[in-house]
């Protein structure tokens, strides 16, 4: 693959077909934005396919100084890349999705996704920090069309919410940005995230970041505009929405925010934390009284991406590792959930959970379908949704176990509204004669809600193929953000060293290579505990 | 220096001056009849001034014992004027045709005030200074009042007369009051004066001065007059006051603040940074209740003039290089904005200045749409738009001057600005279609708005090393 502009030709693939689709016929533009949607996902199969786990941190690098102050440099990790096959791997359903229920406007419709694709690519390819911001804030344009074209009754304010908040957040990072740039002198990322910015800098900085990723995630509570975005969005601009585009929040803090102020992520650590907190618990409490489905999904994507902030600040392994798959699980299972309103929407034209009732008795194909996505959703093992959440958990519970505690309340809700939606539109009479005349799923719908399934699976059953890329990049972070970890309060104290070594020895003989790894790094910290 | 040398230095002007003076007995003995033929050879004329600027002129020194700079920053800015002055001239016959008889003075004035403006960015005196703004003020009353018949053209006309003279008498008494204490007109021995102890007397000349050039760019306070005379002049009128002399006062405003106040720079920043501020906020707030898009477009370019003169507020080169970078940008956008405007005509061909006329045209022209979407995006200076990148390079200065509550007031000024370029997008784009207008009838404009998107489209980030070397050159000739 050596000097093949494999990610350069990523994101010229959709911007080609863009620009191909405004100047055809309706069903021409379909067919070409499917076949772009797939050509990109061959190449993001070849992406992993040929990307060395274990080899350099950045691959496929490209570079060319194009832009006098900035260059188009490109480049990938293991984090990077798990974020761009879901993207590509999202795209082609997004598109099908769109297929019949968008009649209005269809090639402009195609362009501005695909837009958003090539977009998307360049945010978690990009290797210099203006250009990454270019891509980042340059997504705001085809989505704010998407929203506002396409979208439902309240299609314009919820366009304008969505531009003017997510554009606000970004200002101001850019001011950061270009303090960065001054102090350290380059554009290039991978130097940045391995510069030293003054402790007292970092604050401001950070803030400036978290203004920007805190809108994009949403985290509470910064997250108004997704709900009103979401229920207005088509169903495919919902399923991008969720899947691909609030993972750039979460990709900032790892690219950003992270590796660059070690110190001043440590600082707010319990401001993000707090958030998280409230969040995972308001917003589900939130979502068990709304009548909307699209909006109870939304409000349910604002307590997954606490998850996500939750693990990320935990400061060790499991909790980021845990929040990576919280987002690639989330973008998969909040994406098919968007999809699966959108089948029953397509028929009934309401998002009304009280106006269905009974769906598993003329749609039996459908509710087995949801009910997969809605075990998903609520983290059943053997689904992706366990995976995250549990190991975010994991990383939240070593960190501080108050955290922990509360998080996992939210699990308990998760199942609640999740449940309760599920009963509601699935089971009970079917004592409305529209809704029994609805028919099952179509061959294409299947063939769409498939795929979302297996990846779910995958994901739940081995998810080893998705850590194995990311964890090298993992433990870079970790060697970058250790030296300002705070201090966790689920460390080990000094109590009976003997008692406590016999009951290792005899306790944990399975599983004690991962136990025998962890004394390891707890010894220092325990030491630091007694200096207290 | 001889005579000789001193004209071939200001050959731009030396060439606009005869090329106006001989078109104008043109069009006294041949009358409008000849207007297209005399449009035509105004924009051969601006053109040979713009290939002047090759030789000596473009680059050469002083002229008249330093009452004139030849240096590559007037340069780059007499490029801009000439190439808005042509555009404005292009544009003209079709409108004008539409509307009654185009009166063959029209490109005869715009040369005229081209001759002035060349003189306002070349100035290295006071009295060139004076004398180059009037001339460029005067064609330019004249202009907007062109459609005699129409009330609101007539109205335009006098308003920024009056209010034209007004700032001409501040700035004309700012400019005696600095003769006074420093005893001379020269830019360079300003400098000397002002460098040491600031007098009363030589901080009110100061204040004066810079108020009078604010006027002239529309910056807030004394914008008053922008809505107005946009509105009501004839629309490619309104094209040329939006941006030939807009570039013209604000090189003009850089240079004075560099070259003869630089010294002081303490003294100007702070009015720098009050009206760049008041500028951006009051140019982004008030937009937003217009309804008509001339209007809109005025309290834009309020807007953007308060974002280039963050670049000012930040001084040193990088800064100058910003503001010229976003002058650049803008004239690009702004003369883009308005070909659009001039597009809007029903189907009777009767020019509509409504925004909710605009309602729908997505679908009835998606071209014409495309295009002005592409300009109301840059100019909000969202990426991946050329409008970003001069906002950019402005707040970078800013930053690198270490300006940052400036840097982040600004730009947080932006996102208001960014509604109501949002809101055009939402007509054109979101609503549902009004009545269509008339077809295009001049491939001419049509091409002009395309080049112009095309400029301001992603594609203009291939530019940057280009651009960012003729203005960091233009800007390090003024240190």
């Amino acid at each position: 693959m050596n000097g093949f502009p494999i990610l350069t030709l990523m994101i010229a693939v959709p911007l080609l077909a863009a620009l191909g689709c405004l100047f055809t016929s309706a069903s021409n533009a379909r067919v070409i934005a499917l076949l772009a949607t797939f050509v990109n996902l061959a190449l993001g199969i070849l992406l992993w396919v040929n990307f060395d786990i274990g080899g350099a941190q950045w691959q496929f690098v490209e570079r060319a100084d194009l832009f006098g102050r900035f260059a188009w440099a490109l480049g990938i990790d293991g984090i990077a890349l798990l974020l761009i096959m879901l993207s590509v791997f999202l795209m082609p359903i997004c598109i099908g999705v769109s297929w019949e229920a968008v009649q209005k406007r269809v090639p402009e419709y195609m362009a501005a996704f695909l837009l958003v694709e090539a977009l998307m690519i360049g945010v978690f390819t990009a290797q210099d920090l203006f250009l990454f911001y270019i891509f980042f804030e340059a997504g705001l344009i085809p989505m704010y069309l998407i929203i506002g074209i396409w979208g439902g009754a309240d299609r314009i304010y919820a366009s304008y919410k969505f531009f003017l908040y997510t554009l606000l957040g970004s200002v101001l990072m850019l001011i950061a940005m270009l303090w960065m740039v001054n102090v350290a002198g380059t554009t290039d990322i991978p130097t940045l995230m391995a510069y030293d910015f003054p402790a007292e800098a970092q604050t401001w900085l950070w803030l400036a970041f978290f203004a920007s990723f805190a809108v994009k995630m949403p985290m509470w509570p910064f997250h108004t505009w997704l709900p009103d975005a979401h229920v207005q969005a088509p169903t495919a601009g919902s399923v991008i929405l969720a899947g691909v585009l609030l993972k750039m929040g979460g990709y900032g803090f790892i690219r950003f925010s992270l590796p660059m102020f070690p110190e001043a992520s440590a600082q707010f650590m319990w401001l993000v934390m707090g958030l998280s907190m409230i969040a995972v618990v308001v917003t589900s409490l939130i979502a068990l009284v709304q009548s909307d489905m699209k909006k109870l999904i939304a409000y349910s994507s604002v307590a997954h991406m606490a998850f996500v902030t939750i693990g990320l600040f935990a400061f060790n392994r499991q909790g980021i590792e845990g929040a990576m798959l919280v987002m690639l699980s989330h973008g998969l299972v909040s994406g098919a959930l968007f999809a699966c309103v959108g089948v029953i929407y397509d028929r009934l034209h309401t998002r009304e959970i009280a106006r269905y009732g009974g769906l598993s008795d003329n749609m039996p194909k459908y509710a087995i379908f949801f009910l997969f996505f809605t075990m998903a959703s609520i983290g059943l093992p053997g689904t992706s949704g366990f995976v995250g959440e549990f190991l975010s958990l994991v990383g939240a519970y070593e960190a501080n176990s108050w955290v922990a505690f509360v998080a996992t309340t939210g699990i308990i809700l998760g199942a609640a509204y999740m449940l309760y939606l599920y009963r509601r539109v699935a089971y009970g009479p079917l004592d409305k004669p529209d809704v029994a005349a609805m028919p099952d799923l179509s061959l294409r719908e299947i063939s769409l809600l498939t795929p979302l399934v297996a990846a779910a699976l995958w994901m739940g059953v081995y998810p080893e193929s998705f850590l194995a890329p990311m964890r090298p990049d993992v433990t870079a972070l970790l060697a970058r953000i250790e030296r300002a970890a705070p201090p966790s309060d689920a460390q080990p104290t000094p109590g009976n060293p003997a008692a406590a070594a016999a009951a290792h020895g005899s306790g944990h003989g399975s599983g004690h290579g991962e136990a025998a790894g962890h004394g390891e790094t707890e010894q220092p910290a325990a030491a630091h505990g007694e200096a207290h | 220096m001889s005579i000789a040398a001193s004209l071939s230095l200001t050959l731009p002007e030396v060439i606009l001056s005869v090329g106006s003076i001989v078109l104008m007995l043109a069009a006294a003995y041949r009358g409008d009849g000849a207007t297209r033929g005399i449009s035509w050879a105004a924009v051969a004329v601006l053109a040979a001034a713009g290939l002047a600027l090759l030789g000596p002129a473009g680059n050469g020194g002083d002229a008249f014992d330093g009452l004139y700079h030849a240096d590559s920053f007037a340069a780059l800015a007499k490029v801009l004027i000439y190439i808005a002055a042509g555009v404005s001239i292009i544009v003209a016959p079709t409108f004008f045709a539409r509307g009654g008889q185009l009166r063959a003075e029209y490109p005869v004035l715009i040369l005229l005030s081209s001759v002035g403006m060349g003189m306002m960015v070349s100035a290295g005196d006071l009295l060139t200074l004076y004398v180059g703004l009037e001339l460029q003020s005067l064609a330019a009353y004249v202009l907007a009042s062109l459609m005699r018949r129409d009330n609101r053209s007539a109205e335009a006309g006098l308003k920024y007369f009056v209010l034209g003279a007004l700032a001409s008498g501040i700035l004309l008494y700012g400019i005696s009051l600095l003769y006074g204490f420093t005893g001379s007109t020269m830019f360079g021995v300003i400098a000397t004066a002002v460098g040491g102890e600031l007098s009363t007397g030589l901080l009110f000349g100061l204040v004066f001065v810079m108020a009078g050039l604010a006027f002239k760019i529309s910056a807030v306070p004394f914008h008053m007059w922008t809505p107005d005379v946009y509105e009501g002049a004839p629309t490619p009128v309104t094209a040329f006051f939006a941006s030939a002399p807009k570039v013209a006062a604000m090189a003009l405003l850089v240079r004075v603040a560099v070259e003869a106040l630089g010294p002081a720079a303490d003294a100007w920043q702070q009015i720098v940074i009050f009206t760049a501020l008041a500028s951006t906020i009051l140019g982004g707030v008030a937009a937003i209740g217009q309804t008509n898009i001339k209007r809109l477009l005025a309290y834009s370019s309020i807007n953007n003039v308060g974002f280039a003169l963050i670049g000012l507020a930040a001084g040193g080169e990088a800064g100058v290089a910003a503001v010229m970078f976003y002058m650049t940008v803008y004239v690009a956008m702004t003369l883009g904005s308005f070909l659009c405007v001039l597009q809007m005509r029903d189907t009777y061909g009767r020019q509509v200045e409504t925004i909710a006329s605009l309602s729908g045209l997505s679908r009835t022209r998606p071209g014409l749409a495309a295009a002005l979407a592409i300009f109301m995006f840059s100019l909000a200076g969202i990426p991946p738009l050329f409008g970003f990148w001069p906002k950019f390079l402005v707040f970078d200065a800013a930053v690198a001057a270490g300006l940052l509550p400036l840097a982040v007031i600004g730009i947080a000024t932006s996102v208001i600005g960014a509604y109501y370029y949002l809101r055009i997008v939402k007509t054109m784009y979101f609503d549902e279609p009004a009545a269509e207008f008339a077809q295009s009838d001049s491939p001419v404009e049509g091409g002009l708005i395309a080049l112009s998107a095309l400029f301001v489209s992603p594609l203009g980030y291939l530019l940057i090393p280009v651009l960012g070397t003729v203005t960091v050159n233009a800007a390090r000739a003024l240190f």
